[in-house]
């Protein structure tokens, strides 16, 4: 059952609840017609059975001493209107004395009542309900005084009769109107849901590897929602799918060469024979196997980032807090021992909107850059200037060359001068990192020296820690 | 004979209303057919004339003994009403002329409803609430003598009637009948139509305190007066007695002023035992073959024949409506008594 309700399309339900909302509404209206007929057969019988009683209170006069009902036919014409109701009429002078009436022992008593206004009241005629009204006329004769009462009654099947009529007359093009919406509606529905079958279509007819966005313009808003999310889905499984496609060709590529010196510097120390020649080439053994490590280290690290800057959330990151992590960690010992790092940041948090792990692999790698091609002393620090923040590293060098500077961020952007310890895959990382995230990379010379610079938009509001 | 009322009208009239246990007189009584279910039909009408249409009936319903019992109108309703409260032992059919009386019984709820389609189809002055129906449709005529009273003399409208008893006033004396409207619901009925239908009631009345009229019981002892000569002319007739005796010595007309036309009415007791039977014979009564056969015996007035020449704006039918409760109303009747008695005691008065 429960798959069966899953599987109910969306114009089900939508016409499922359009029935209801017209089933709901078609009794709700039935009611009230139902009530607004019964009152306006009420209203309109009542007045019947007012004319007929004040006909015949009308028609009573004093003869010889006691009143003498005239009863005049014209009342019951008028009660006659409700062809099919049986009636009942009785004339009581003062303390119920029975002047006239249909039958002296079937006595209707009527409920109590003040003044001498026509009143009406309900109450079963030989076991059917009925309805009557009670009218009073004074008499102030010489030989006759006092109040003599009408009471004229009559059946409902009439009232019954005309409020079914009202109600079926009400009805009838209701639910014809019903009919015709619940028609519209089943239209309108399907021209409203045609859109998403089309992308449905062009959904199953797509390949397999066509990642490409779905074209979003002229369709309903709604639907512009979903499929902006689907896009964006999409995109990034892209730039995954291309992010692996380069490890992986990166990987292939990088690995090719120092794996080949390897084989070589291993085969050399197979074939010396002197000690020293096989210490020179197991030295160089050593010396590549460690560029290996560090090349497959920063592949690795490169992965991770662009990996991370698509998935991981963004959260409030103190960029003070990446820089003091990287002195605290002290791995720039290993590549340049010795020399000296020095930290520089204020009292004030620098919050950006980041993934903490990918911003501490772009500063490692700034660090790492500088402390390779510049001189000492290399300062890291965090600031924030206006709307922007950033992390940087300045040597107390030169820079580099204008033709170099210009190759900045390539990958594999290696030269004589980067040497055999350079994967050329540094600023990469920090380039990439600063497109994830919306910002950009700097460099500049200033009094002090060379400054490269991560440069984010920084976080509104204050740090919640 | 002539039934002369010394009480008051007043409590002549509480004496219909009130007293169902006053003395009843079956006037007749007959057994149609052997069957084991025993239907007892109490009628106005006289044996005689409904006997053929009623052997066909049990012919039709070996099943059925119909007990055919012929009562007085103003009887019949007293006993109706005893059996409505359960007093005496009910018909299972009631088929009476005095159709005020029956509108009266169905008002108060003494009969019981049918679903029927071939009453349903009656025309609605013929049936009400499903619970009575019209059998029947007879005129009132005004029956006259033709050895003594013939060709431009027989008064066509009742302004004939009155200037020919104004004008022969000893021709006509003591020698003109009608109903007695005490002893008979039917003239009841008749002369309360009569009132509310023209002005010209209270001058016959007149007319016929005049010549001392005279006011007896019973259609057929009326109609054999008026054969044997004893009556010039009887007023406000019913028609069927005299289409069903077609003797050569009486003649009749349709008061081309106005003729009243009366619808035999048919009820089911709600007490009633075998009303199943009863509405077999209901439906009996209205099928096409029984009314054509209703029609030979006088019953269904052929009105629209060219031959009788009744116009339709002189007819005047009596509807089986609730306004006939006017007609039971006890004051109503005490007035309509005061006058008849009135106009009665004179005539024939010391």
């Amino acid at each position: 059952m429960a798959e069966a309700r899953i599987q109910r399309s969306l114009v089900a339900r939508v016409l499922g609840a359009v029935l209801l909302i017209l089933l709901l509404g078609g009794l709700l209206v039935t009611v009230s017609t139902w009530w607004n007929g019964r009152q306006a057969a009420r209203q309109s019988y009542d007045r019947i059975l007012l004319g007929a009683a004040s006909d015949i209170a009308e028609s009573i006069r004093i003869q010889s001493g006691a009143p003498f009902v005239d009863l005049p036919v014209s009342a019951f014409e008028l009660l006659a209107q409700a062809p099919e109701d049986r009636i009942y009429y009785a004339v009581r002078g003062p303390d119920g004395t029975f002047i006239t009436g249909l039958d002296e022992t079937s006595a209707i008593a009527a409920p109590d009542r003040t003044g001498i206004a026509p009143g009406y009241f309900d109450a079963p005629l030989q076991g059917e309900p009925a309805r009557f009204v009670q009218v009073t006329r004074r008499f102030a004769e010489r030989e006759y005084s006092g109040s003599v009462e009408v009471i004229v009654g009559q059946t409902l099947r009439a009232r019954q009769d005309m409020t079914a009529r009202l109600v079926r007359d009400a009805l009838w093009p209701m639910g014809v109107a019903g009919v015709v919406l619940l028609v519209m509606s089943w239209f309108v529905i399907r021209s409203a849901l045609r859109p998403l079958e089309a992308i449905s279509a062009d959904l199953a007819l797509r390949d397999p590897n066509d990642l490409t966005p779905i074209p979003v313009d002229r369709l309903p808003r709604e639907l512009q929602v979903m499929l902006g999310a689907m896009n964006r889905f999409m995109g990034r499984l892209d730039r995954q799918v291309d992010a692996m496609r380069n490890l992986i060709s990166d990987t292939a590529h990088q690995l090719r060469t120092p794996v080949a010196a390897i084989r070589v510097q291993a085969e050399a120390a197979q074939a010396e024979t002197g000690n020293e020649g096989a210490d020179r080439a197991l030295g160089r053994l050593l010396a590549r196997s460690r560029s290996l490590s560090k090349l497959l280290d920063q592949l690795l690290s490169r992965a991770m980032v662009i990996h991370r800057t698509d998935s991981a959330p963004r959260r409030p990151v103190d960029l003070r807090e990446i820089a003091l992590e990287i002195i605290e960690r002290d791995e720039h010992q290993a590549l340049a021992p010795g020399a000296e790092v020095r930290l520089d940041i204020s009292n004030a948090p620098v919050m950006v909107l980041a993934d903490a792990f990918s911003l501490g692999e772009a500063a490692k790698n700034l660090l790492a850059n500088a402390l390779r091609h510049g001189k000492a002393p290399v300062t890291i620090g965090a600031d924030q200037s206006g709307k922007s923040a950033a992390i940087w590293v300045r040597d107390s060098g030169p820079g580099p060359g204008p033709e170099i500077a210009q190759r900045l961020g390539d990958r594999f952007n290696r030269d004589r001068a980067s040497g055999e310890a350079s994967t050329g895959l540094g600023l990469s990382i920090v380039t990439s990192v600063a497109a994830a995230f919306g910002g950009s990379v700097e460099m500049g010379r200033d009094d002090k020296g060379f400054r490269a610079a991560l440069v984010l938009p920084a976080a509104p509001g204050e740090a919640e820690e | 004979m002539i039934v002369l009322r010394t009480l008051l009208p007043w409590l002549m009239a509480l004496a219909f209303l009130v007293t169902g246990a006053a003395a009843q007189e079956m006037e007749d009584r007959a057994e149609f057919g052997s069957g084991e279910t025993r239907l007892l039909l109490r009628s106005t009408t006289d044996i005689a004339i409904l006997r053929p249409v009623i052997r066909l009936f049990a012919d039709q319903n070996p099943d059925l003994t119909i007990v055919y019992e012929q009562w007085g109108s103003n009887d019949l309703f007293a006993l109706s009403r005893a059996g409505c409260r359960e007093e005496s032992e009910p018909a299972d059919a009631v088929f009476s002329s005095a159709v005020q009386h029956m509108v009266w019984l169905v008002n108060a709820a003494c009969a019981r409803q049918v679903q029927s389609p071939l009453a349903s189809a009656l025309p609605p002055a013929r049936r009400w609430r499903n619970e009575l129906w019209g059998i029947t449709t007879e005129p009132a005529v005004i029956v006259y003598n033709k050895a003594a009273i013939s060709g431009a003399e027989v008064p066509r409208t009742r302004f004939a009637l009155l200037d020919a008893m104004r004008t022969r006033p000893e021709f006509f004396r003591g020698r003109i009948a009608t109903y007695d409207i005490g002893a008979s619901g039917l003239g009841f009925l008749f002369a309360y139509a009569d009132s509310l239908e023209a002005t010209s009631f209270g001058s016959l009345l007149e007319g016929f305190a005049r010549i001392e009229a005279v006011a007896t019981c019973c259609s057929a002892e009326i109609i054999r007066g008026v054969a044997e000569g004893r009556y010039l002319m009887a007023y406000n007739v019913l028609g069927s007695y005299v289409l069903g005796d077609q003797s050569a010595e009486i003649g009749f007309i349709l008061p081309e002023d106005y003729t009243l036309l009366l619808s035999r009415a048919y009820m089911i007791p709600r007490q009633a035992r075998q009303p199943e039977a009863a509405e077999r014979l209901l439906d009996f009564l209205l099928s096409t073959p029984v009314q054509a056969q209703l029609a030979d015996a006088g019953l269904v007035s052929p009105i629209d024949d060219a031959e009788n020449g009744l116009p339709p704006s002189a007819r005047r039918f009596i509807p089986l409506s609730p306004a006939l409760l006017v007609a039971m109303d006890r004051n109503r009747r005490a007035a309509l008594f005061a006058i008849w008695d009135d106009a009665f005691r004179r005539a024939t008065g010391p």
